[in-house]
C-alpha cells in the first residue's frame, strides 16, 4: 500500500480504482509463461515459453498491446509488462551451474497465466 | 540485377553490391525524400545523434554512481532519468532500468531476439553482442561464456542474465574496484569498459 492510499485509508476516503489500473500481477507472484506458438514475431522468445517464474517488477506505465499493434488491430489496447525471473535450471534441464542462477525477461501480460 | 555505380548515392561507401535490405532502405529513404515527408538533413542530424553515443557516456555514469550515493540511488530507481540529469538524452524515448552488480548477484545483458541496447548511453553495439553464439549461448551457459571473456564468477554469487526483448533498456552497473579511494570523478570513468556495462567483464585497475 502506499503512502497515499494509507492516508485516504486513515481517512476514511476511498478511491474507486479503474478496471485495469491496478496490475493484474504483483511481485513475487508465481506465473506461467504460456505455451502458445502463434504465429508471426512475438516478442516471448519461444525458449520461455511453457515455462514458470517469478514476478519481479511490474513495468509501468502501460504500454500498447505489440501483438495486437503489430497486425493492425491496435484500437489503442495497452497492457503491462513484467520482469519475470525464471531460474536457469527451470529452462534447461540439466543446467550444471549454482540453482539461484537466472534469468530475467520482459513478458506481456497476455502471456502469464497464474499459477 | 544489373551492376551499377552509386554515383547517385552520394552516403553509400561500400565498394561492394547492397544486400537486399539495404537496397529497400535506399528505397524508402529516397521515397519520403522525394515526397518530402523527410529532408537529408534531418538523416544527416540522426546519424550524427548515434555517433555522438559512445560508452564513454555510460562510463561517466557510472563514475558519477561510484563518487555519488544520491545519484546511485536515483539511477538505480530510473535509470533514465537521472542520466538526463547528466544531459544524455533518451531520443529513442526508450526506459532504463541500471541492474547493480553487487557480492551477491552478476548481472549481464542480452537480446536473444535481435540487438536491444542502450545505445543512448554506450552508442552502438559491438559485432559480437548481435551474432548469435553470444545471443544463443549467453542465456544458457552464461558461466561458459562469461570465462571465454577471462570472467571467473564464484558459485556463491548469482547469475542474472536480462533478456533485454521488449521495451526497455538495461545497463549494468559494475562493483567499483578496490584500491581506487583516491581516483577522481574523471579517472575513475576512465577504467570503465563498454563490456563492464555490458556485464562480461569486471571492472579492473
Amino acid at each position: 500500500m502506499s503512502v497515499a492510499d494509507s492516508a485516504h485509508a486513515s481517512s476514511g476516503l476511498r478511491a474507486v480504482k479503474a478496471l485495469c489500473e491496478e496490475s493484474d500481477f504483483k511481485v513475487g507472484d508465481r506465473v506461467r509463461i504460456a505455451m502458445r506458438f502463434p504465429i508471426g514475431h512475438y516478442r516471448v522468445p519461444t525458449y520461455v515459453r511453457g515455462k514458470q517464474g517469478v514476478v519481479k517488477m511490474i513495468l509501468n506505465p502501460m504500454a500498447i498491446n505489440n501483438e495486437e499493434e503489430g497486425y493492425g488491430r491496435n484500437a489503442g489496447i495497452k497492457g503491462r509488462y513484467y520482469r519475470v525471473g525464471i531460474l536457469l535450471s527451470e529452462l534447461w534441464p540439466g543446467y550444471t551451474g549454482p540453482p539461484q542462477d537466472q534469468l530475467v525477461i520482459e513478458v506481456f501480460e497476455t502471456w502469464l497465466e497464474r499459477i | 540485377m544489373e551492376a551499377h555505380d552509386h554515383d547517385h548515392h552520394p552516403m553509400l561507401t561500400d565498394e561492394v553490391m547492397p544486400g537486399y535490405y539495404e537496397i529497400m532502405e535506399i528505397a524508402v529513404r529516397e521515397l519520403l525524400i522525394e515526397k518530402t515527408l523527410i529532408n537529408p538533413s534531418e538523416i544527416r542530424r540522426q546519424i550524427e545523434v548515434l555517433d555522438s553515443r559512445t560508452p564513454a557516456l555510460g562510463a561517466k555514469v557510472v563514475a558519477r554512481a561510484w563518487v555519488d550515493p544520491g545519484f546511485r540511488a536515483r539511477l538505480l530507481a530510473n535509470g533514465r532519468t537521472a542520466c538526463e540529469e547528466l544531459g544524455i538524452s533518451f531520443y529513442d524515448d526508450t526506459q532504463l532500468i541500471v541492474l547493480e552488480n553487487t557480492d551477491k548477484v552478476h548481472n549481464l545483458i542480452v537480446c536473444t531476439l535481435c540487438s536491444c541496447y542502450p545505445r543512448s548511453v554506450l552508442g552502438l553495439p559491438p559485432d559480437w553482442y548481435k551474432a548469435k553464439p553470444y545471443r544463443a549461448r549467453v542465456v544458457k551457459e552464461p558461466r561458459a561464456v562469461l570465462e571465454e571473456f577471462g570472467t571467473h564468477i564464484p558459485d556463491d554469487v548469482e547469475i542474472c542474465v536480462s533478456d533485454s526483448t521488449a521495451m526497455i533498456r538495461y545497463l549494468v552497473l559494475p562493483q567499483r574496484p578496490a584500491g581506487t579511494d583516491d581516483l577522481s570523478e574523471e579517472q575513475l570513468a576512465a577504467l570503465v569498459t563498454r563490456d563492464a556495462m555490458i556485464g562480461v567483464v569486471r571492472v579492473e585497475i
